[in-house]
């Protein structure tokens, strides 16, 4: 077992968890909120020469993706590290 | 010096260069061989997962898509991206910790099953195979536009290129003829891109340069000109779709969880050290994902405008042939552009327009094709583009024989029938097993099937409600057994495929109204990706959770440390 003790191991999956599906969500949002399903909302709203859902659909949703990743990538290591189940 | 001789040597020049990296890196074992030894470091690793995921569809017909679908066409651009995070957040790092050659591996030693493995290793050559063929395609079209070869020589060259190098370096060779080839198809499509966007709005950067004014005097946004131009030419409105919102979320969807759970992608997560490297290089594949996919959408506006206000004029009244630009008669002798004959023969002037008064047809794949002759760059910047097409074409077909071959020697012929070959047999198996499925790919090319456009939607369909949920399940619900998962995996394949080839094939006129909730076969993964999580869990809640050594190593993967090297054993 490379966790100190089973909770140990349950709180690390757990922390895990919870950061995953806030990550999501806004995956979620930007991509089938902002890009889909709110499109014509956001629409209404100019930004610089776009519209805003259009935008988001075709820009914002990928800048985000990507932020989302390396979020993720930077928690995780801070996590893996408080759990000491790091590669190091 | 003229544009074919250039061609000629840029093409050659960027063909040496991968013949060189796959001498210098030549695979010695089956590690080496499936995942490159296991020691690409995450940024090569993203570069080469990005080449790889590109092909010479998203290089040459993407943004022509876009510009003709207009808003409906960011489903390719959200859904092609956004399975990325995916990847990154809740695949790669479990099956990199996981530590197996493929994904057959991982669902077969996960759900404990032989069943499980082969309709795993089926879906794979399947999905890879489809996917092959329309590379091919694409590399024969390239050659024979570019370098004016027909397209027979020209998958002829393409294939020979591929397996050679494949066969020597395997996906070590593979991975950095890719980080090479990701360099040289990046350069090609922003380069136009940047000089195309400063001449129309004067921003250097052609993802705010869509969204600016346009540089003529006149003050008014490119995408207000554009939608404007739209509606006066019968043109679908640009930055508002026409497909019904759930259709553009399911296929959006599909394309997002098919992009997850495709082979040839997953399959570069196996190559980093570490866990940590697995996710850091998810992140770093969007990234350089990214560089071309928001230069896309540029592309798509500022072309089109171009294209309209070069055909049409300023005054949208039509421009006579013999004032046309040289880039028209030339794409016009490829059949790219058509012009009736009566505009051909100056009795009326060209008109390009979205209905009965148009006499010009402009197909998609100009957008990027000519976007360096509208913008007048300089010649070498049209054989850089030739380059980067090919290039694009190489590194996709690179990694699908790559799967393709790793699921006949290791999944079917060491983990299935033959168990006691040795790593040398083996590795000489997987050589055979490129080397047939090369020949196959080249018969696909040479004499396309007619459905190849219709049969992507396969692969994605079929990854996405197939290996998708498969592999979710495998890692967040752990009590899943293997009865489950079959049984998953077969509704939603049996599923989308019949959804797919009825609406495709055998009732192809049918309309959104005859649909299941208007999704059409583009999209239909999503259902079969939900009906599969149904199916496994209602089959679950009758039959005996997986066995207590399964959900250990179910724990076991959840956290990095402890990662060796991937093995086949």
């Amino acid at each position: 077992m490379a966790f100190e003790s089973q909770d140990h191991a349950k709180a690390y999956w757990k922390e895990n968890l919870a950061l995953m599906l806030k990550l999501l969500f806004v995956w979620a949002l930007v991509s089938f909120g902002f890009g889909i399903f709110l499109v014509d909302v956001l629409n209404h709203i100019q930004f610089f020469g776009f519209k805003l859902g259009f935008w988001f659909a075709q820009q914002g949703a990928i800048y985000t993706f990507i932020v989302l990743i390396f979020i993720y990538i930077r928690q995780m290591n801070k996590l893996d590290k408080k759990y000491s189940v790091d590669e190091e | 010096m003229d544009i074919q001789t250039l061609t000629f040597i840029v093409v050659g020049a960027t063909f040496a260069l991968y013949i060189g990296i796959a001498i210098w890196a030549r695979a010695g074992s089956t590690n080496d061989f499936y995942v490159a030894g296991g020691g690409v470091p995450p940024v090569a690793n993203g570069m080469a997962t990005a080449a790889d995921w590109m092909s010479a569809a998203s290089f040459i017909s993407m943004a022509g898509l876009i510009s003709y679908l207009g808003y409906d066409g960011s489903v390719y651009l959200m859904g092609w991206t956004g399975g990325y995070v995916l990847l990154a957040l809740c695949l790669a790092p479990y099956l990199r910790k996981f530590g197996k050659f493929t994904v057959p591996d991982f669902i077969g030693d996960r759900y404990y099953s032989q069943t499980a493995r082969t309709v795993a290793v089926f879906c794979a050559i399947v999905v890879s195979f489809t996917y092959i063929a329309g590379q091919m395609r694409g590399v024969g079209v390239v050659f024979s536009r570019f370098l004016e070869v027909d397209i027979t020589t020209g998958v002829l060259i393409g294939m020979g290129m591929v397996y050679f190098y494949t066969l020597l370096g395997g996906m070590k060779g593979i991975t950095y003829t890719q980080v090479a080839q990701y360099c040289i198809l990046a350069f090609a499509y922003t380069v136009p891109a940047v000089f195309i966007s400063f001449q129309m709005t004067g921003h250097l950067l052609p993802q705010t340069g869509f969204g600016a004014t346009l540089a003529d005097g006149s003050g008014a946004y490119l995408l207000e000109r554009l939608d404007g131009l739209h509606q006066e030419l019968g043109f679908a409105a640009y930055t508002e779709g026409s497909k019904a919102t759930i259709d553009v979320f399911a296929i959006t969807l599909a394309l997002m969880v098919g992009t997850a759970g495709l082979p040839h992608v997953i399959i570069r997560f196996f190559t980093v050290p570490k866990v940590s490297d697995a996710r850091r290089s998810g992140g770093w594949a969007l990234v350089f994902i990214a560089v071309v996919y928001t230069t896309a959408p540029a592309i798509a506006s500022i072309t089109k405008t171009n294209i309209i206000d070069t055909i049409n004029g300023p005054d949208q009244q039509g421009v006579m042939y013999e004032n046309a630009p040289s880039w028209i008669t030339n794409w016009e002798q490829t059949g790219l552009i058509q012009i009736s004959d009566e505009a051909r023969a100056g009795e009326e002037p060209m008109f390009f327009s979205g209905d009965e008064r148009s006499n010009t047809n402009v197909d998609a794949d100009i957008i990027v094709l000519a976007s360096p002759e509208i913008g007048s760059l300089p010649n070498w910047v049209i054989a850089l583009v030739a380059a980067g097409g090919v290039a694009a074409a190489l590194s996709t077909s690179a990694g699908l024989l790559l799967v393709i071959s790793s699921s006949v020697s290791h999944d079917l012929l060491k983990r299935t029938f033959k168990p006691n070959i040795t790593d040398k047999q083996e590795l000489l198996a997987a050589r055979i097993a490129a080397g047939v499925a090369v020949l196959i790919g080249a018969y696909f090319g040479i004499n396309p099937p007619g459905f190849v456009a219709e049969v992507v939607a396969f692969a994605f369909g079929l990854a996405a409600a197939s290996f998708f949920p498969a592999i979710i399940m495998g890692i967040f619900h752990k009590r899943m057994n293997s009865t489950g998962a079959i049984a998953g995996m077969v509704t939603g394949i049996a599923f989308t495929l019949a959804y797919i080839i009825y609406f495709k094939f055998i009732n192809p006129t049918a309309g959104p109204d005859e649909w299941f909730l208007q999704i059409s076969p583009e999209g239909i993964g999503t259902v079969g990706m939900v009906l599969n999580f149904i199916v496994a869990n209602i089959v679950l809640k009758f039959t005996k959770d997986a066995p207590e050594e399964i959900q250990e190593m179910v724990e076991s993967i959840r956290y990095p440390q402890g990662a060796g090297e991937a093995t086949g054993h």
